[in-house]
């Protein structure tokens, strides 16, 4: 393997550890707000380092530099959502699985 | 056992969860979200077999049908979710008359 | 080896997510769900070669089916909260007659595929052959608007004979009224930062696509869609109110895709066939029937998802 490559594994691992912590997280955390937490770690720090690790293989700087736009976008995503959901989860003192919309389904 | 065939297969399995989702819940509302999966899955399957081919090029011909179908189902699905909403309007459920339970006094 | 066990391993997800997303109890756990496995679908298009497919679906498939069924539920869940959860479950003999019919149903259509023939009939190689008449390099750009441009028009239509059927649910004292609630915008709110910013830049993305779809993959209603997402946002974030349904202006918009492709198609007769594009003018002509398209897919497409006149005008 050269050098290439265990840059990339190293990342992409790196990257896959914050995922897993994120979503850890999300199924483990008491409420909304804590679970929003975690999952801009996964989004920021995890994709950010992914992205990283796969911006040495894109054939072109160009390629490399999307690569780097797509991680912005998602922050910006993310952040606005995140934004959005925990005001008006504060507002409504929601919490996730409320039962409103409860449907017993098939099984 | 190629991708292709993996992916054909995934679809059918795919409509048939959609199927079960179609026949097993009360709401209306999550029928249509099984009645999408049933669309989607039937394009995966379109599309995997299309792609078992000899040559480089992929078949455009059945791309451009998913993408019609994909265009499609989209506005069969506003138009179920309009539906809906007029009925619940009306009657205050989201479940038809003959699969509500009767009411315990 | 490789690419079967990552592709193995997408097709577990995949069947997962669809799973997770009809037994799940919560509504908005479905939705989240369902808009998971549109994105997984949209990596297995990849995966099969078809990158247009991939970005349809993700775009239409995932994005706004999604954004549809939220705003669908949350109505649907503030109108109907008297309505009692039926709390008894089916029976375990429907259940296990479910699971049968659905299984047999799915053992029948995996019979029928492995009937097919190894090796699937193929049109690229005719696609090709005639490519240079169409005057683009995407081929299937060319299948859509050129060579099975009689779908791609009755499509556009389907879609318009959609949003009548949307508007016809309108009760009578809303009608002429503009789509959609009224939606308050406070300053200095996220959303209002949001919906001033990206606008403008998914207007360009959304003419890129366009323009690109002649040679890359892309085309009219991918990027017809990204301009409906930024309509869309805009209208959330409460910076535009939605025009009256009743408006001129708009219900031009929403014809002038389909009309300009008929008019080209109709045009088309007196050179030889209906919707014929000439190949010296082909290129122009496709182009030009892309971006009508695209116009009246935003705008249609918007319009479903914000759904039918909730207030007088």
């Amino acid at each position: 393997m050269n050098a290439l490559a265990i840059f990339t594994t190293v990342f992409l691992i790196a990257g896959l550890f914050f995922f897993i912590a994120g979503t850890i997280g999300l199924l483990r955390f008491p409420d909304l707000h804590s679970r929003l937490h975690a999952l801009t770690k996964a989004d920021n720090i995890g994709l950010g380092l992914v992205a990283v690790a796969l911006m040495p293989q894109a054939p072109s700087i160009f390629l490399a530099v999307k690569l780097g736009l797509i991680w912005l976008f998602v922050l910006l995503a993310s952040a606005a959502v995140s934004q959005l959901t925990a005001r008006s989860a504060l507002g409504h003192r929601a919490q996730l699985g409320s039962g409103e919309t409860n449907d017993p389904g098939p099984v | 056992m190629t991708s292709a065939l993996l992916f054909a297969f995934s679809g059918v399995a795919v409509i048939a969860i959609g199927l079960f989702g179609l026949i097993g819940r009360w709401r209306i509302e999550r029928r249509v979200i099984a009645f999408n999966l049933v669309g989607s899955g039937m394009f995966l399957l379109f599309g995997a077999v299309a792609a078992r081919r000899a040559g480089v090029d992929a078949d455009p011909v059945p791309q451009a049908m998913i993408i019609t179908g994909i265009v499609v189902a989209f506005s069969a699905t506003a138009l179920f979710v309009a539906l809906i909403e007029r009925l619940v309007a009306e009657t205050g459920r989201s479940t038809l008359p003959e699969d509500t339970p009767d009411e315990d006094a | 080896m490789t690419p079967v066990l990552f592709d193995a391993g997408l097709c577990v997800l995949i069947l997962g997510v669809a799973l997770a997303s009809v037994i799940v109890r919560e509504a908005f756990a479905a939705i989240a769900f369902f808009i998971v496995y549109g994105l997984l679908v949209a990596i297995a298009w990849t995966r099969l070669d078809a990158v247009d497919v991939a970005l349809a679906e993700v775009a239409i498939g995932a994005g706004l089916t999604g954004a549809l069924f939220v705003g669908a539920m949350s109505r649907i869940a503030q109108a109907a909260e008297a309505q009692a959860a039926p709390r008894r479950h089916p029976e375990r003999l429907a259940v296990v007659g479910a699971l049968l019919l659905c299984g047999g149903a799915g053992a029948a259509l995996i019979f029928t595929v492995l009937q097919l023939p190894e090796v699937a009939v193929s049109l690229a190689s005719l696609a090709e052959a005639n490519l240079a008449l169409t005057g683009v390099t995407n081929k299937v750009t060319a299948v859509l608007i050129n060579f099975r441009g009689y779908d791609t028009l009755l499509e556009s239509v389907v879609l318009l004979v959609a949003l009548i059927g949307v508007w016809s649910a309108t009760p009578d004292r809303f009608w002429g009224g503009p789509p959609g609630l009224q939606l308050a915008m406070t300053q200095d709110s996220v959303l209002g930062f949001f919906g001033a910013i990206l606008p403008p830049v998914g207007f360009v993305v959304g003419a890129y696509l366009i323009w690109i779809g002649s040679s890359a993959p892309g085309g009219a209603f991918q990027g017809g869609t990204v301009w409906a997402a930024m309509l869309l946002l805009a209208v959330l974030a409460g910076l535009i109110d939605p025009p009256l349904v009743s408006k001129r202006s708009l219900r031009f918009g929403l014809v002038l895709g389909p009309a300009l492709f008929l008019a080209i198609g109709i045009a088309g007769i007196f050179r030889g066939s209906f919707l014929g594009l000439d190949p010296p003018i082909a290129k122009t002509l496709t182009l030009a029937i892309e971006v009508g398209l695209a116009v009246s897919i935003a705008a249609t497409l918007a319009l479903l998802v914000i759904g039918k006149p909730r207030r007088a005008a």
